[in-house]
């Protein structure tokens, strides 16, 4: 420390301080000492303070470069304050949604204070779901198609389901002109939340529901080249008008879960419609100067391999076949041939591609489809897998989108619901616009299948649904399964009845999937409901 | 009515606070010292502006007649503060002080708004506090012992903490502190502040391989003892404190790597030997898998961040009592849900200019102990504003550490404060130094100019 006063160095702390000698001196001045007006002696300058022994423990260091070590840190945490503001933008774009969607999160309910819930149209313009407030203010939430739309758009009391849970945020939020706003806040009044404007369409819908008519199961029509879903349809179903008074009735053990959304969270064995991906697996190990379509076989009415057999449908001999001629046939032993023939990774690989396996690319609940087979896999398990039955499982809605893939030249769009949020003026708050989820297979793959699946319409298992106002490629299954398997009693074979397939083949309009619990044969229930929903998309468009 | 004005006051308190958050960067690009002055000033006015249009919605939520006497002690309480620091120390960092004023503006806002109560007992601490740290720098100033106590601070500090280990009450799991009589005290939060001091002193006087064994020595039985005690979110603050410290008083980056890898191995060890680390991670990995019970406090944190978006809900219009204990360790979801993730944004931006002004400061000392020191505690509420802003996200896991200055906690006020008067008290100690070196100087160009050399 210096003293005041007199401008000496005081040379007792140096031992604690680096001090710097003023850079102006010369050197002589330096060597010989200075002197200022005040001091009666040349005042020797202090020696430059003894340096500290070099030590890498605690190394003297010139400013500069002391401060870069500074300097270096305060980048760090200044790049970590950083990274805390980049998560918060990142959670605020991309995690948010999924947290308001939770199913845990009651934050929403708040808002029911200040907001009436907003209203749920239909593509066509029809009010699905819409808030009635009474004169002493007492809200009620109606739903003029009653079950119709129960599972997809959802209920509301008793717990919410469907787009009312998954869109309940925007419902509950209104951004109503400020004019408006401005008004009901000074009369203390509620606002209006803002509108949803889905893509489901209520005469798809309608047809859709009647042509399932009293089978337990699901129909599931989208666009295959926006991923718009035009109809969701499960049953049983309910009435969300009356879910209080239902309720019991609902969740009974006997009633077969009228609740469960079957289109997106029911898994079924998927039948023979899994042979497009068992053919498709062989097309994509054969592609090389197109190897596949030498494929041939000759079908008996059996397979045989080891201890296990595995007939035919009804028994029936196809005689020779090539690869498209077993898939028009849906030819079982044919499949088991194909199956047993496949690099099984190869096979689970296309499979998980396809989103076997893995999560679906949308919020609304569902369940995961499986695909169990690999490397050591037993052939009895490769031979039930090829043709569709064995442990593999999958949602009418996972179906769909792989039917939708095929159709739209291989690649999967981003399946939606709504596809606008309107506030309660009508004024657009935001629009969803059809996205590529991913390019799965290449457009000649998605070719030849669909050139398979025509033929299945033109002449195989699905000639049923061949018209001449439109065309149609598609796939039936027949998905077996035991109706007793834990009860000890012997296991009893019920089959489901399932059909995937989209019109206007050259440019496709629709997808459509059925299945029907119980149906049979999927030319026996699913086809002839599938043909319902095409007409009426015919008729109407 | 109520309802409007609640809307608009929203916005009103974003932009103002992002007009604050902006100016405290626009501050370094100003060279003249007016220019900076009036800025600062700006700065006063925009907390100042937010303080009132936050108090005008309580109000009018609250109804409470006593919140308009409250609001004046308060107001007071701020522009007494500023009036002080400006007058006692016109040589302290304005920013930091107008930092320090803004935080506990924000921390005063929202403990209000969460409960009258907790904030009345909070407004006293903070009085009390801000009064200790008034004196805080001419204690620096005149009593210079305060460098040579070293091993009297690693005593008393290993001594407090084994207090605790040994002998406190447990809250929620962890050993934190003593209460008499209403009164809890953290013995921790006031260890952070000899602990840097002790291992200043160490490391600043290190000349061989020993002096840093034994200066690790000290801050790894600190550090012990926290995890023991099962306070890990303190443990960590210590550890990463004590890596950048050693890391720039030997400006040797194989020291960093090397302390950051035993942490890692040490982090490890910890999630297979105690439970309690291990729930923590899984809450981190999914808090919906046990969301009744030990993952609802950060779930329902997720959900206020969510709820809030970028604008907030406003003041009084969302729920973030429903995250437990939220006036301590999650008051940044608190603030996100009701002022916005804007103004969270903000919030994390003026803690960031924080620790910029105490490194800052810290590469102006010239004194190698006090450098140390304040590099030291600025650190320690870093990594603490870290920990807790990326907890409340689920950015990291959960360690239960409180937001300085905003918290609350009379602790973690009375040592938030005395952090920050301290490095204050360096830096106008700085101050004093540069300006005798420049009467220095002046002085010696008047003989350079006589002798005409």
């Amino acid at each position: 420390m210096r003293e005041k006063g007199n401008g000496n160095w005081n040379p007792g702390d140096f031992s604690e301080r680096e001090v710097e000698i003023p850079e102006f001196l010369t050197q002589q001045q330096r060597e010989e000492g200075y002197r200022t007006e005040s001091d009666e002696e040349p005042y020797q300058i202090p020696p430059l303070p003894e340096k500290e022994p070099a030590s890498p423990y605690n190394r003297p260091m010139s400013k500069k470069q002391r401060n870069r070590v500074y300097g270096r840190v305060a980048y760090l945490f200044s790049a970590m304050f950083l990274v805390l503001v980049g998560y918060m933008v990142y959670f605020q774009f991309g995690l948010s949604d999924g947290l308001k969607a939770n199913p845990n999160n009651t934050k929403m309910e708040e808002q029911k204070q200040y907001v009436v819930r907003g209203s749920i149209y239909s593509a066509d313009g029809e009010i699905l779901a819409g808030t009635n407030v009474d004169e002493e203010g007492n809200e009620t939430r109606v739903y003029p198609y009653g079950s119709t739309f129960a599972h997809v758009v959802g209920y509301t009391t008793n717990g919410k389901s469907g787009i009312e849970a998954m869109y309940n945020s925007d419902l509950l939020t209104s951004n109503t002109s400020i004019v408006d706003q401005v008004g009901k806040g000074v009369n203390n009044e509620k606002v209006r939340g803002d509108s949803l404007i889905l893509t489901l369409d209520t005469r798809l819908q309608q047809a859709a529901s009647a042509a399932l008519g009293a089978y337990r199961g699901a129909v599931v029509v989208m666009e295959p080249n926006t991923g718009k879903m035009l109809a969701m349809v499960s049953k049983p179903d309910f009435d969300p008008n009356q879910m209080a008074e239902q309720w019991e009735y609902l969740i009974a053990e006997d009633a077969h879960s009228p609740l469960l959304n079957r289109a997106m969270q029911g898994l079924y064995p998927p039948g023979s419609t899994f042979k497009i991906l068992t053919a498709l697996a062989y097309i994509q190990e054969h592609e090389n100067g197109n190897e596949y379509e030498n494929y041939s076989f000759q079908c008996n009415g059996s397979y045989t391999q080891g201890d296990v057999t595995i007939t035919c449908f009804d028994g029936e001999v196809h005689g020779y076949e090539n690869l498209q001629q077993s898939f028009q046939h849906s030819c079982n032993s044919s499949f088991i041939n194909i199956g047993l023939q496949l690099d099984i990774d190869k096979f689970s690989a296309l499979c998980e591609k396809f989103l076997f396996n893995s999560n679906l690319p949308t919020l609304m609940p569902y369940s995961s489809s499986q695909f169990v087979l690999n490397s050591n896999s037993s052939y009895g398990d490769i031979m039930t897998t090829s043709i569709g039955q064995g442990d593999t499982l999958v949602s009418p809605f996972h179906m769909a989108l792989i039917a939708s893939t095929i159709a739209n030249d291989g690649v999967m769009m981003y399946p939606y619901f709504v596809q606008r949020i309107e506030n309660t003026e009508g004024v657009r708050v935001n629009e969803t616009k059809p996205i590529e989820y991913k390019r799965i297979i290449s457009s000649k793959e998605a070719g030849i299948l669909k050139n398979y699946m025509q033929s299945v319409v033109e002449g195989g298992t699905g000639s049923y649904l061949w018209n001449d106002w439109y065309t149609v490629a598609g796939k039936t299954g027949s998905a077996e399964y035991e109706v007793n398997g834990n009860t000890g009693e012997e296991a009893e074979i019920s089959t489901h009845s399932w059909f995937v397939g989209f019109s206007n083949v050259e440019d496709p309009d629709i997808v459509v999937c059925v299945i029907a619990e119980d149906g049979g044969t999927g030319s026996a229930a699913a086809t002839p409901i599938a043909k319902a929903v095409f007409d009426a998309y015919y008729s109407y468009y | 009515m109520v309802n409007l004005i609640i809307q608009f006051s929203r916005y009103a308190i974003l932009i103002l606070m992002a007009i604050y958050t902006m100016q405290s960067f626009l501050v370094f690009g100003k060279k003249d010292e007016e220019d900076k002055e009036f800025l600062f000033l700006q700065q006063n006015l925009m907390m100042f502006m937010i303080h009132f249009i936050a108090f005008v919605v309580m109000y009018l939520e609250m109804e409470e007649q006593e919140l308009l006497f409250f609001y004046g002690a308060q107001f007071i309480y701020l522009a007494a503060t500023l009036v002080f620091f400006r007058n006692l120390y016109p040589r302290a960092s304005k920013l930091v002080v107008n930092h320090m004023c803004m935080l506990i503006t924000i921390g005063f806002i929202m403990l209000t708004r969460l409960s009258y109560e907790q904030s009345l007992k909070q407004f006293k601490i903070v009085a009390a506090s801000t009064a200790v740290a008034l004196i805080v720098p001419v204690i620096i100033r005149k009593v210079r012992i305060l460098t040579r106590w070293t091993w009297l601070y690693a005593a008393a500090g290993i001594g407090l903490l084994g207090i605790v280990a040994v002998a406190a009450n447990e809250t929620y799991g962890s050993k934190l502190g003593f209460s008499f009589g209403g009164i809890s005290i953290q013995p921790s939060e006031f260890v952070k502040i000899i602990f840097v001091f002790a291992i200043a002193g160490m490391l600043g006087k290190a000349k061989r391989f020993l002096d840093i064994v034994i200066a690790t020595a000290v801050a790894a039985l600190h550090v012990l003892i926290l995890v023991y005690s099962t306070d890990l979110g303190s443990a960590l603050i210590f550890f990463i404190t004590y890596l950048v410290m050693l890391y720039v008083a030997t400006r040797n980056c194989l020291y960093l790597f090397a302390g950051l890898g035993a942490g890692s191995v040490a982090a490890v060890g910890a999630y297979y030997l105690f439970s309690h680390v291990r729930v923590r991670v899984q809450i981190w990995q999914d808090p919906f898998m046990d969301y009744a019970n030990k993952g609802y406090q950060v779930a329902q944190s997720l959900f206020s961040i969510a709820a809030g978006g970028w604008f907030g809900t406003g003041l009084f219009q969302g729920t973030p009592d429903n995250i437990p204990i939220v006036e301590q360790d999650f008051m940044f979801a608190a603030i996100a849900e009701e002022l916005g993730g804007i103004f969270a944004i903000c919030l994390i931006l003026i803690c960031m200019s924080c620790y910029i002004m105490f490194v800052n400061i810290a590469m102006r000392l010239s004194n190698r102990f006090y450098r140390l020191v304040a590099l030291g505690l600025g650190t320690m509420y870093a990594v603490q504003v870290f920990l807790t802003v990326g907890g409340a996200m689920k950015f990291i896991p959960m360690t239960g550490v409180t937001l300085p200055l905003i918290s609350y906690g009379g602790s973690s006020m009375l040592s938030t404060v005395l952090m920050f008067s301290i490095i204050q008290g360096l830096y106008i100690l700085r101050e004093d130094e540069e300006d005798q070196i420049e009467r220095e100087r002046e002085r010696e160009l008047e003989s350079r100019r006589f002798f005409g050399a």
